[in-house]
């Protein structure tokens, strides 16, 4: 019911929107809950394991029962607090967890069953028979319980991630929140201040008080305001810190368009990660309930719920309120729906001593005992000095107390500690480093209290930071005491509700204890006690309170359990925001891109880079067809392939050939000017690391080149080796992978296609093989390479990136009147396969020097990374598995990269294995399938026939074991 | 976690990759012995408090730092540049 003249809400513009199909109106300013009581909807869900009818606990994000699904299809957001979830025209929303209708949940039988479903139910009844758990429980069980539903499909809403820093970082806008801001914002530091409402304000938006002569949400209003004024004041609302980590690190879900019909380009929520050098805790304070039977009815409220109701959305829960309570804060709930006209039917405060004031009937000492209502509140039944009588009532207030929000505090590992003045756990100082708490979340629950906590703690962080900060008097305030008698559970019959969402009554708590349940940490798995998407936010206080009565303990020996971030639920599309399908890893095209998906060459992945895999030519079916060709062009023509993304390394400096000596396990510093050298490099624990060519341009300038996927590694070790074991070298090194566009061109055509693009032409004589040096190409000043990856007589050329579009579209033109052309990854496997040339398919991280046949590179006139581990034994000798060529010779002529070898008799199965197959393709040179494999002293072993057995491709083939190098074993083409 | 590079300032973890406590920078003789190299290359203690790890800032301007840190408590002590630490022990 909507009270005239109350209220935070825009009455000039209405909102429609509906709720399970119905439709509701509501006003600019309201929540899904605020409008629903306005329309005097109690019902609002359905409890987890009972399905009890539930409405709504809270005001704020803490509420455990009121959760709605927002949306359908891929837009549908489940578990949503109606509590939080602002209107907008159109939305649209449902409940969740009942069938056929939340009047009518056929499964509300559970709740009839409930003296069976106590706690350790489960670990109890579906033990026997063991294979009928996984049948027949679990999918029962499982549609049964739950909260909301995914929808199943991909969620095609935007979200985003952001970064924040700042001096101060203030959770929460309330009193001491707003002061702080205020005192910080004055002195001039950069302060962040965020708050998970709409509207800052905190508990002056929810009270009747006065702060400065105006009311509270008047002077919240001012103080934005002058906020908003400063340049070095950031306001963020509808922002929830999440999380407290390491070194200042908080992170912060912003609802940004959740509540709004159309986005606009806005994302629907950003995590934030900010960095502050300092950050205040004023997060307020919780409510908690007390535990009495039937406590969970639609209409049963926090006390200070029902009046925020009130006094900020004008909304009032219930025509004849009653208010049950331990504390005289809860009076405030009576006296301000009395004055805005609503009927008060009893206030009963468990304190027999407890001082009421108002024109309503009053009961002291007395406390209410169980509840009437089936779909929502009707009566209460109070006792008083050991009489009972019923009253009418549709909305009961209660308070226990209040907790504060100290959660943030505690995700580091620190535990609070339990204060008996207020009964609630409070903040241990300097739990997390950086981190200081004001206010309510501080146990200082007066509003004048926070005032001055939040101003004093702030000047205390900029003290800290060095900034100079003038005092702030303290707003004339409200500073009424806050007194309460501790009360956590009414004795009596009946189930009394602590955990709401995941049903967790008295007797559950107690049982558990009783089984000797008796660690909170048991007690909370044993029951599921705070183990909803509520982590127990209103719940496990009291639930501890009761244990602690049960065990015979005090609360403070009884301890609680840890909090863990998130503070509120956070969705996952929000923590990997931007990591959807492209978006997930970054994307390295090569200059030679274009040209290449022009000519319609499927793209593979290599690391972050795409590769052709083929170039297919029309009339060509399969992607062998194309790499077959393109085999025989290299041979028999040329061809042109981008091999820009190998790593490239310039390095330079006096020590530059010392440092390759001592990274390479062979010789450097003897390489002539002009000339370039294959090289090995080893880790230091003696296996192979990578392998590559590396060019002398000068006395002082070499140019490593790595493997492409090795590129990152390479660098990483070349810079350990110089600045952790020699930092007195004089080398330097800069990764130029992506300075320069480098291109293969291989095949006996290979000089006259150089040649037509070069300056000036070349020959055998000047640039024999392992050549290098400079050259103009077409004007540009380039480097040329005689190196060769595929057998042939080859070249790399490289030009500056920004000229490689169009010297690969030259390249490749120029190719075409030779009769070649480009080619891809599938054939450059197969020509260095056919090769015996190594990829990180050999070297795998476990083979050494010795295994893949290059023990003698190790040069034993110096020391290398890797030398001294390399000479270990067991790694070197017969036992190790070798690199071999395979090809098949029996009936089956397939070979698979990744299958294991046997002997002819053996059984195919792990204890027999002498080794694996590495590398594999067709080579239509040889006509036959060809293969690289390690296999157990395989070099001793060439002609020798040899089982290759693929279990995943159900292949068994007979090989033939011999040299690796199948093509041109001496050479000769190479250097022609 | 974050790590303040004496070339770029105070960066966030992951700028930063990890490769072992600062031992590594003591790299043995090569004629030093099984014994020693085997403790290089493979021996590592699991300390709970202090330790002095290289961290290489891969993110940012490519030095290897070593980080002065407490695994218990989190905290980051101090950083330098490894350059300078491996000079100071010669």
């Amino acid at each position: 019911m909507r009270v005239d003249g109350k209220g935070l809400i825009d009455r000039d513009i209405p909102v429609e929107f509906s709720f399970d199909g119905q439709k509701y109106a509501g006003f600019q300013g309201d929540t899904v809950a605020s409008a629903l009581l306005a329309n005097g909807v109690r019902l609002m869900g359905r409890s987890f394991k009972y399905h009890r009818p539930r409405g709504v606990l809270s005001a704020g994000s803490e509420e455990p029962n009121a959760l709605i699904t927002v949306g359908r299809g891929a837009a549908q957001t489940p578990n949503v607090r109606a509590t939080v979830q602002e209107i907008y025209g159109g939305l649209s929303v449902r409940s969740q967890n009942s069938w056929p209708s939340l009047q009518r949940d056929v499964l509300a039988v559970n709740d009839l069953m409930s003296p069976f479903f106590s706690a350790g139910f489960y670990y109890k009844t579906f033990m026997w028979p063991r294979s009928f758990w996984e049948k027949l429980y679990e999918p029962v069980i499982r549609r049964a319980a739950g909260l909301g539903a995914l929808s199943g499909e991909h969620d095609t809403a935007s979200y985003d991630k952001a970064y924040g820093f700042c001096d101060l970082l203030i959770i929460g806008a309330g009193p001491a929140g707003l002061m702080a801001a205020l005192s910080a914002g004055r002195a001039g530091a950069d302060v962040l201040l965020v708050d998970e409402n709409a509207l800052p304000g905190g508990r002056l938006l929810g009270e009747d008080e006065t702060v400065a002569g105006v009311s509270g949400p008047v002077w919240a209003a001012q103080v934005v305001a002058e906020l908003g004024e400063m340049p070095n004041v950031r306001i963020m609302t509808r922002t929830t810190v999440t999380g407290a980590y390491d070194q200042g690190t908080y992170g912060a879900l912003e609802r940004s368009g959740l509540h709004m019909a159309d986005g606009a380009g806005v994302p629907v929520e950003t995590f934030w990660r900010i960095v502050a050098k300092r950050a205040l805790l004023c997060a307020g304070a919780l409510e908690r309930p007390i535990a009495f039977a039937n406590n969970d009815r639609p209409g049963i409220m926090t006390a200070g719920a029902v009046r925020t109701y009130l006094n900020r959305w004008g909304v009032a829960p219930g025509r004849n309120v009653s208010v049950f309570c331990n504390n005289d804060d809860a009076h405030r709930t009576a006296r301000d729906m009395q004055a805005a006209g609503v009927n008060i039917c009893a206030l009963i405060d468990s304190r027999a001593d407890a001082n009421v004031q108002g024109d309503f009937p009053t009961f002291t000492g007395a406390s209410v005992t169980d509840t009437k209502g089936r779909l929502g509140l009707s009566d209460i039944c109070v006792s008083s000095q050991g009489k009972t009588q019923w009253i009418k009532a549709d909305c009961l207030a209660i308070s226990g107390g209040w907790n504060p929000s100290l959660h943030l505090t505690c995700h580091t590992g620190a535990r609070p500690i339990w204060n008996d003045t207020i009964a609630a756990f409070v903040p241990v100082p300097g739990a997390v480093p950086g981190l200081d708490v004001a206010g309510a979340a501080a146990g200082v629950f007066s509003t004048k209290g926070a005032l001055k906590s939040g101003a004093y703690r702030a000047k205390l962080m900029l003290d800290d930071l060095g900034i100079k900060a003038k005092p702030n008097p303290t707003p004339k305030s409200d500073d009424t005491p806050y007194g309460l008698t501790p009360l956590w559970a009414v004795p009596g019959k009946g189930r009394a509700w602590l955990d709401f969402q995941n049903d967790v009554t008295v007797k559950d708590v107690e049982l558990a204890a009783r089984e000797n349940y008796a660690s909170v940490e048991h007690m909370k798995r044993y029951t599921t006690q705070g183990m909803a998407t509520d982590q127990g936010k209103s719940s496990n206080v009291g639930a501890l309170a009761v244990l602690a009565d049960a065990t015979g303990r005090s609360i403070s020996q009884t301890g609680t359990t840890t909090f863990r971030p998130p503070y509120s639920p956070v969705s996952i599309g929000a923590m990997g925001a931007g990591a959807l399908g492209k978006g997930f890893a970054p994307e390295r095209f090569t200059t030679s891109h274009m040209a290449t998906l022009e000519d319609g060459a499927p793209m593979i992945e290599a690391g972050l880079w795409y590769r052709p895999s083929f170039f297919p030519k029309q009339g060509e079916k399969t992607w062998r067809q194309s790499c077959d060709r393109e085999i025989n062009m290299v041979r028999s023509a040329v061809g042109v392939c981008d091999v820009s993304t190998l790593g490239k390394i310039d390095i330079q400096g006096k020590d530059a050939a010392k440092l390759l000596d001592f990274v390479y396990t062979n010789m450097f510093s003897s390489l002539k000017i002009g000339r370039v050298r294959y090289g090995l490099m080893l880790r230091e624990d003696g296996f192979v690391m990578d392998d590559g060519t590396c060019a002398r341009l000068g006395d002082t300038h070499f140019v490593m080149t790595t493997t492409t996927a090795a590129a990152g590694e390479v660098m990483k070790h070349l810079e350990f080796a110089t600045q952790c074991l020699h930092p007195d070298w004089d080398v330097q090194m800069n990764s130029a992978t992506e300075h320069w566009a480098q291109f293969a061109v291989a095949g006996p055509k290979a000089r006259d296609l150089v040649n037509a693009v070069l300056d000036t032409p070349i020959d055998n004589e000047t640039f024999p093989f392992m050549a290098c040096g400079l050259v103009g190409v077409s004007g540009v000043a380039g480097r040329l390479f005689r190196i060769s990856f595929s057998g042939e007589h080859a070249y790399e050329i490289a030009v500056p990136a920004r000229y490689g579009d169009s010297l690969f579209r030259l390249l490749c033109a120029q190719a075409g009147a030779l009769g070649g052309g480009p080619y891809g990854m599938e054939a450059l496997n197969v020509l260095r396969i056919e090769k015996g040339f190594i990829t990180h398919a050999e070297i795998d991280g476990r083979v050494t020097a010795f295994d893949i046949g290059m023990g003698r590179m190790v040069s034993a006139k110096k020391d290398c990374i890797g030398k001294t581990m390399a000479a270990r034994p067991g790694l070197v000798g017969d036992g190790r598995e070798q690199l071999v060529g395979l090809r098949p010779v029996g009936t089956v002529k397939q070979l698979s990269a990744g299958a294991f070898l046997f002997e002819k008799g053996a059984s195919a199965s792990r204890e027999n294995a002498q080794g694996h197959t590495t590398s594999v393709g067709f080579s239509p040179t040889l006509g036959h399938f060809i293969g690289l494999g390690f296999l157990k002293n395989g070099r001793a072993r060439h002609g020798e026939r040899i089982r290759m057995v693929d279990h995943l491709r159900d292949l068994d083939v007979i090989c033939e074991v011999g040299d690796p190098v199948v093509y041109d074993p001496t050479g000769g083409r190479t250097r022609g | 976690m974050r790590i303040t590079c004496p070339h770029c300032g105070e960066r966030d973890l992951r700028e930063f990759t990890y490769r072992g406590v600062a031992l590594a920078l003591d790299r043995p003789a090569p004629d030093a012995g099984a014994a020693a190299w085997d403790d290089y290359v493979h021996l590592r203690d699991n300390p709970a408090g202090m330790t002095r790890d290289l961290w290489y800032h891969s993110g940012g301007c490519g030095a290897w730092l070593v980080v002065t840190r407490d695994t218990i408590s989190h905290d980051v002590i101090s950083s330098e540049l490894a350059s300078t630490a491996r000079r100071a022990t010669k």
